[in-house]
């Protein structure tokens, strides 16, 4: 006999929908941190940094209906494994939009201070890894476990990739540094945004190790093995 | 990391077995969803089929039940939990046109041997009912019955006392030993029904349902004590309660039924698979209370 679920089902659709609205945010979020950092665009920053508050409010929502289901409804199994997700995208979610703040706020130190070179490989590290946030967030909503899995594992190579952009930033901020002290301090403001965009990148590869998880119940690595190094911001 | 076998203890083999039919019927079991154990098996049940009246109940089940550890029987009200765990000491005998094919054997002897003796079996493993059924007798008579019809000579009194402090009743009654059992409360009767089943001393304990009438108090007790009693004895326990199956049983069987309603196992594994990341989908609708 099939029984009445519907009413959890429901919540657990409607706990999904507010992952794919709170991504839906830190996306838009971290597009605009890059563009306005590009742009050298302060009140574009701003703005930025502003809309953090709503996604941690966005965020706490989320945990607190977690909690309510899970209290009443003691799920097991496929069911735990994805609100135990849920839960996590939030977390891992809620820390993205942090690192998009952190450019916003780099945006601001830089100022309109010369810089010692144009920024342009910053941004486009930062379409990768949003890039990457965008297929996690697919492989989250894909019903079919397998095709899941196979979307979430593929975001694994796009973060090496940017741990190697994030490298060859880092080596020619290095250079621009030594050549000319005068380019110090920003260049050091550039390697925390750097820095950032890479850590993105991480959090968008735990967002796939957690929908493998959800889809097999098996806690594999996708990504790289540097995602524990911390930054200034 | 590894997957879900990280929590196995003792010397089992998921993926293998021999004693699980291999043809696939009605719904179908994967043999390989079905754990087996290399050694220190207590039941062994092997292609057990219950008919009544000539109809099927319960169709080739085999698994194995491991020594001091908690199996839990999980499944829909009339899969068959029931009509199982009474075949462990036979209390199926005491129904009319029922017919047992296949086998049991516990300790490695078959149950249903015609030279077994059913009283004998049913001291050895001892059985606790949904419904706690203590006798209209004092508290004593009531833990002192078993070894006094069974002969067993030493310490009476010691042997009471005993049993009640294993089942966790001693502190609560020995200044009222000769009070009536009735007029102990739900919890303590059914704990008092575990100390009679204890006094005995059985190898294995069958639980049907045993915490089903009690308050959450008296069932978190009887949980306490399942857990403590696996120091001496093997415990079968069937249960609706998919928390309580989590909290006390190391493995679980499921036993399902379909339109045919004839029960079948199809799936057997330790508790953390079962709830966690069953194999068979029957199983995780079952547990995620999608079929009932």
């Amino acid at each position: 006999m099939t029984l009445g679920r519907e009413e959890f089902d429901r919540d657990l659709g409607q706990l999904e929908a507010q992952v794919v609205l709170l991504g839906a945010l830190v996306e838009s979020s971290v597009l605009t941190s890059l563009l306005a950092l590009k742009a050298r665009d302060l009140e574009l920053a701003t703005r930025v940094i502003a809309d953090d508050d709503l996604i941690d409010d966005k965020r706490h929502e989320i945990e607190m209906s977690c909690a309510e289901t899970l209290r009443r409804e003691a799920p097991v199994a496929g069911d735990l494994r994805r609100i135990l997700t849920i839960l996590q995208l939030a977390g891992e979610l809620e820390r993205i939009g942090d690192y998009a703040e952190g450019i916003a706020k780099i945006t601001h130190l830089l100022s309109d201070k010369p810089l010692p070179k144009e920024i342009v490989d910053i941004p486009r590290m930062g379409d990768r890894a949003v890039s990457m946030l965008k297929h996690s967030l697919e492989a989250f909503l894909t019903r079919d476990p397998e095709k899941s899995e196979a979307t979430a594992m593929g975001v694994g190579p796009h973060d090496q990739a940017v741990d190697s952009m994030y490298a060859v930033i880092q080596a020619e901020l290095m250079e621009l540094m030594r050549k000319d002290p005068e380019n110090v301090e920003t260049g050091t403001y550039l390697m925390w945004a750097a820095h950032n965009v890479e850590r993105i990148a991480d959090r968008a590869t735990n967002i796939a190790e957690r929908v493998v998880f959800q889809a097999t119940g098996k806690l594999v690595r996708v990504g790289g093995d540097d995602d524990d190094a911390e930054s200034p911001r | 990391m590894s997957d879900s076998g990280s929590g196995l203890m003792r010397n089992e083999t998921i993926n293998q077995t021999t004693s699980v039919p291999t043809s696939i019927h009605r719904g179908g079991v994967d043999p390989a969803n079905i754990m087996t154990f290399d050694d220190d098996v207590v039941l062994e049940t092997k292609d057990l089929s219950v008919f009544y009246g000539g109809k099927p109940a319960i169709e080739r089940v085999s698994f194995q039940v491991p020594r001091n550890e908690v199996v839990a029987i999980i499944g829909p009200s009339g899969a068959g939990k029931s009509t199982l765990i009474r075949c462990y000491n036979r209390m199926n005998d005491l129904i009319n046109g029922v017919e047992i094919k296949g086998d049991i054997l516990f300790e490695g002897s078959p149950l249903y041997a015609p030279e077994a003796d059913p009283t004998e079996i049913r001291f050895r493993i001892g059985m606790v009912f949904q419904r706690p059924n203590p006798f209209p007798k004092s508290i004593y008579d009531n833990v002192a019955f078993g070894p006094r019809i069974n002969g067993i000579q030493g310490d009476l009194d010691q042997m009471v006392e005993e049993s009640l402090r294993k089942a966790a009743l001693w502190g609560e009654v020995h200044d009222r030993l000769n009070d009536s059992a009735l007029a102990l409360s739900g919890g303590q009767q059914q704990r008092l029904c575990i100390a009679r089943a204890l006094a005995v001393k059985p190898e294995v304990i069958l639980m049907d349902e045993p915490a089903a009438s009690l308050d959450p108090i008296s069932t978190q007790a009887i949980e306490t004590l399942i857990r403590e009693l696996i120091e001496d004895v093997t415990i079968v326990i069937v249960t609706h309660n998919m928390q309580q199956a989590q909290r006390v049983a190391k493995y679980a069987a499921v036993v399902m039924t379909d339109e045919s309603r004839i029960g079948e196992l199809i799936e057997y594994g330790p508790t953390e698979q079962i709830f966690g990341t069953p194999r068979d989908q029957r199983t995780e609708a079952y547990v995620t209370g999608r079929i009932g």
